[in-house]
């Protein structure tokens, strides 16, 4: 349980998707001018990776590690498909995203229409594939804490979106230099938000 | 089908993205992979090389099936294509270099979702033909790969003194050898990426003022 809640707390502050690995950045920066609609993107991305990152490391464990296919027979002991690494791991992720798109269309249409385009283009935000292709860096021992994994990054994605949204909707009304208004003084912002996050570096779970 | 293979038109697709409309700064397009990698100069310049192939391929053969492809399940068909020039490029990276492919790590995959391929599949590839969108792919990498490259250089030059692994700064002007400079070690972490980027979207635009929002 203990290590658990470390890899859930390490996950959202310390290697944090946005700050730490610039996951999940182009939607980041284009999503973040309203917090209502960073909160829903966010909630949407939670889902997908604590879908996505558990489904991706049974896949990877039992079926694209090299031997990993013993539990069909003796014979596939020395197939390695690692290399179908990628394409895999995309597909995975390309249908659980259809399937939250139809779910979110159904359950809540005012969310819908203001993600847009967004919520299809989740499948290809590099955080959600991201934290499946860190699975193979963190070597995970059970579901489980893959589970807390993908549920924890998403949760750090959830706060740093929201975060950014709600310091844009107070930046519309301070004076920036014209050239670094919009897109360039968010970028900074961000730059300023990771040196503070960096301030959990320190912290031994 | 008579116009020139470099025509004004075809000349402008090269040209456009490395300026005007930039994938990084103008188009907010893959973001992601040019801050992470761009600690030190040559894994930029491999990541910047690593997506003109992928780009470049990726839009010419989305192109030839542009006529093909049923409108509602392009994206799965264009993930596909994608993944596979990825992992191509990721197998040659592990055979040739392969210590900077240990650098890169999970980037290298990452490139499938890069937000620059499938937008400019998205919004040039599918609509043109593979010539034009052959070099619409060169143009966009390039403004892509300036960026990683400038950002690239100027990580690593204040960050650790040096460039591609060479020492830039003598060693006698450090402090500990009796000099006065000390490297920035704040340009090694990942927050300095994003400022870096902001202060060239800053010059940038105070030189190509139409690019500027309200």
């Amino acid at each position: 349980m203990e290590n658990l809640i470390n890899i859930f707390v390490k996950s959202i502050f310390i290697e944090n998707m946005v700050f730490a690995y610039f996951f999940g950045m182009c939607s980041y920066l284009a999503v973040s001018k309203k917090v209502s609609t960073a909160a829903g993107l966010g909630i949407a991305v939670i889902f997908v990776l604590g879908i996505t990152v558990p489904v991706n490391y049974l896949l990877e464990k039992f079926v694209l590690n090299e031997g990993a296919l013993v539990w069909l027979g003796e014979d596939f002991a020395n197939v390695d498909l690692s290399f179908l690494r990628f394409i895999m791991f995309i597909a995975i992720i390309a249908s659980m995203v259809q399937l939250v798109e139809m779910i979110v269309e159904k359950f809540a249409p005012v969310l819908y229409n203001q993600l847009g385009i967004f919520l299809p283009l989740i499948a290809v935000n590099c955080a959600i594939l991201g934290g499946s292709l860190f699975l193979q860096q963190k070597a995970f021992i059970n579901v489980g804490e893959a589970t807390v994994y993908g549920i924890g990054s998403g949760v750090g994605w959830f706060l740093a979106i929201v975060g950014i949204a709600a310091i844009r909707e107070k930046i519309e009304y301070s004076n920036v230099p014209a050239p670094l208004r919009g897109l360039g003084i968010t970028f900074i912002v961000t730059g300023l938000m990771g040196l503070a996050f960096m301030g959990f570096g320190g912290i031994k779970l | 089908m008579s116009e020139p293979l470099f025509s004004k038109k075809n000349i402008k697709l090269l040209s456009d993205p490395i300026n005007d409309s930039n994938p990084i700064t103008v188009q907010v397009l893959g973001i992601c992979s040019a801050l992470a990698v761009t600690a030190q100069l040559k894994p930029s310049i491999v990541m910047a090389i690593s997506v003109t192939a992928v780009l470049a391929l990726a839009n010419v053969i989305v192109s030839l099936l542009r006529n093909t492809i049923p409108n509602r399940i392009r994206i799965i068909v264009q993930l596909v294509v994608i993944a596979a020039l990825v992992i191509l490029v990721d197998q040659i990276l592990k055979a040739y270099v392969y210590d900077v492919s240990k650098q890169l790590s999970v980037f290298v995959g990452l490139i499938i979702t890069n937000c620059i391929i499938m937008g400019r599949l998205e919004a040039f590839a599918l609509g043109n033909r593979p010539w034009q969108s052959f070099l619409d792919g060169i143009g966009n990498a390039a403004g892509y790969g300036v960026i990683l490259i400038i950002v690239g250089f100027f990580r690593e030059l204040l960050g650790s003194g040096s460039l591609l692994g060479y020492k830039i700064i003598p060693e006698s002007w450090y402090i500990a050898n009796g000099g006065f400079y000390e490297n920035n070690g704040l340009m090694v972490l990942s927050p300095m990426a994003l400022i870096v980027v902001g202060v060239i979207i800053w010059v940038q635009r105070s030189k190509n003022r139409k690019l500027i929002e309200n």
